[in-house]
């Protein structure tokens, strides 16, 4: 079953990852298919585990402040600062329609 | 022209009162300096992971009790994922799968037709209760075309409270929202005060004729406000009947109120259906809760929360408090639901009652008509009364005594607002406004009258 250039686009616009090219894409088929060896096992009767933690012991915290008090640690990071707050553009800036956009998948 | 059938469902989203966030320990405070508030895993720095919050699960199991919820003793946490610079992560932790309360109910009540003596009560289901992060603050700055973003709100706990689409109108919306929010404050889960953000309300609704099926909901959100939330419903009840009606479709989309011009309006940021690709969190395990009978003997207390002993504890509700107002006081329903509206007018009146020979029955009165409608009028809280209830047990201890008459006990009250600092007893005494209680004295009075008018009192016994 291949992957069609809807679910690549959709996957580029939903993760921001790029393909690239006809190897990244490639690579995502391949490593479906390794995943897809899953459907090989018997699970019938078999509770879904959706974590290896599922049987450890949740740790609950006490309710007291124990941390925060370090904006200036936090802005380093920040490319731009307007009085400690982060900047950010006015919105998403979403990834312009496949038509529009300069990339091998539009080829496909 | 066949009928409509409005049909509204309501997600809450309430703070959950605690000293620390959700998944770390930094400060849950509203107003701090931007960014003070904000650890590294609130950051989403690399490296961190969460570490969940005893009280935050407290207070959710606390508010699904209250509203009758089934509470489920193994729920799950989910990521949530989707892009806005407030989301440090690009996730929110949440509980999509197996949330932590469902399948509750909770009753309001509503006045027919505005009269408080016809109330009328009735029932929304709650679909379920999820426990989940707060994001960040967003500050849109037009002019330099930029976005300020303050992280001091993101991971706070929130509690998100699911509303089945039970109620039909705003004011069905607006009087359950205000039983919740009175709710979450007696049970100290939430502060739900809406101006501060502690309670946000969007609201679902779509139109359909009886016996078809339901119609294509909207989304409303941006209510600032309980009087905003039933106009936001109003509203767009009515835009869909008249986009209908014309023949058009209604969008499947999200639509903010604007509080201003008292519509509903597109909004234009939503990029079609979002797909959140949920997945389990990986970094946490599921929150098992016990009870007295499934509570295991080896175990920490500090990592145990029993539902029972929270089952215990709970206070009493609202719905309780008005029953045991009527109860005890003799006084009607209606009144009861006004005294618990109204922040400190139930010990107000408790305390007037205590201090005053009067019957409670009588003292409500004053309470409701002339106290609430005064402080209503200089829109002042009760708190903030210049006539305190020791005060008012005074002015009415005189009129019970028949010192004074109950139009002179108005006259003083409307002194006492000026606060003066004078007592009721200075008062009557400074304007003369005792009443007499000598015979003799009385008889000289009405003596004197008769004789001063001899034609009118000839007239009169003429008939």
């Amino acid at each position: 079953q291949e992957v069609t250039v809807e679910v690549l686009d959709h996957l580029e616009r939903l993760a921001l990852v790029d393909f690239r090219d006809a190897e990244g894409v490639e690579r995502l088929q391949k490593a479906i298919g390794f995943a897809d060896q899953l459907h090989e096992v018997n699970t019938d009767g078999v509770e879904p585990m959706d974590s290896v933690l599922e049987d450890r012991c949740l740790y609950l915290r006490e309710d007291d402040v124990t941390e925060g008090n370090c904006t200036n640690e936090l802005l380093k990071n920040a490319r731009e600062k307007v009085e400690e707050y982060f900047v950010a553009p006015p919105g998403n800036i979403p990834l312009p329609k496949l038509e529009e956009r300069e990339t091998f998948l539009q080829g496909s | 022209l066949a009928p409509w059938v409005p049909v509204v469902g309501l997600e809450i989203h309430a703070q959950i009162s605690s000293n620390s966030k959700l998944f770390s320990g930094s400060q849950v405070q509203f107003a701090a300096p931007p960014n003070s508030l904000v650890s590294f895993f609130d950051a989403s720095l690399p490296g961190t992971l969460p570490v969940l919050n005893r009280r935050c699960v407290e207070a959710a199991v606390m508010t699904g009790l209250a509203l009758n919820c089934s509470i489920n003793k193994k729920s799950l946490f989910d990521r949530k994922h989707y892009f806005y610079a407030d989301l440090p992560a690009g996730y929110q932790i949440t509980q999509q799968r197996v949330p932590i309360a469902v399948n509750g109910s909770l009753s309001y009540s509503l006045c027919i037709d505005n009269k408080m003596s016809q109330m009328v009560t009735k029932t929304v289901r709650i679909k379920q209760i999820q426990l989940e992060q707060d994001s960040g603050k967003s500050l849109h700055d037009d002019t330099r075309s930029q976005t300020l973003v303050d992280l001091n709100r993101a991971g706070v706990g929130l509690m998100e409270v699911v509303m089945e689409p039970d109620m039909c109108c705003g004011e069905e919306a607006a009087a359950a929202v205000r039983e919740l929010q009175l709710i979450l404050q007696t049970l100290g889960s939430s502060q739900a005060v809406m101006a501060e953000g502690q309670l946000r309300v969007d609201a679902n609704v779509s139109v359909h004729h009886p016996g078809e099926p339901y119609g294509v909901r909207t989304e409303v959100k941006n209510i600032n406000s309980i009087r905003f939330l039933a106009k936001a419903v109003d509203y767009e009840i009515q835009r869909q009947i008249e986009e209908l009606e014309k023949g058009g479709t209604i969008l499947n989309e999200t639509r903010a109120f604007d509080s201003k011009l008292g519509c509903t309006v597109t909004m234009r940021d939503k990029e079609g259906k979002q797909d959140y690709r949920f997945m389990p969190e990986p970094n946490l395990p599921p929150l098992i809760l016990y009870d007295t009978k499934s509570l295991p003997a080896n175990l920490n207390h500090q990592q145990v929360v029993n539902i029972d002993c929270i089952h215990e504890r709970l206070p009493d509700l609202p719905s309780v408090k008005r029953a045991k107002l009527v109860e005890r006081y003799g006084i009607l329903p209606e009144h009861s639901f006004t005294l618990l509206n109204e922040d400190g007018l139930t010990e107000f009146f408790e305390t007037v009652v205590k201090e005053t020979r009067m019957k409670p029955k009588k003292v409500i009165g004053w309470i409701l008509n002339d106290l609430l409608s005064y402080l209503k009028q200089h829109s002042l809280t009760v708190k903030e009364s210049p006539v305190s209830s020791f005060l008012l047990a005074d002015l009415l201890n005189l009129l019970e005594k028949k010192e004074i008459s109950s139009t002179a006990a108005k006259q003083v009250l409307a002194e006492l607002w000026k606060g003066e600092g004078k007592t009721p007893l200075e008062i009557v005494k400074e304007k003369k406004l005792e009443l007499i209680q000598d015979q003799n004295e009385l008889e000289h009075i009405c003596q004197a009258v008769i004789d001063g008018q001899e034609n009118e009192v000839i007239m009169m016994v003429l008939g």
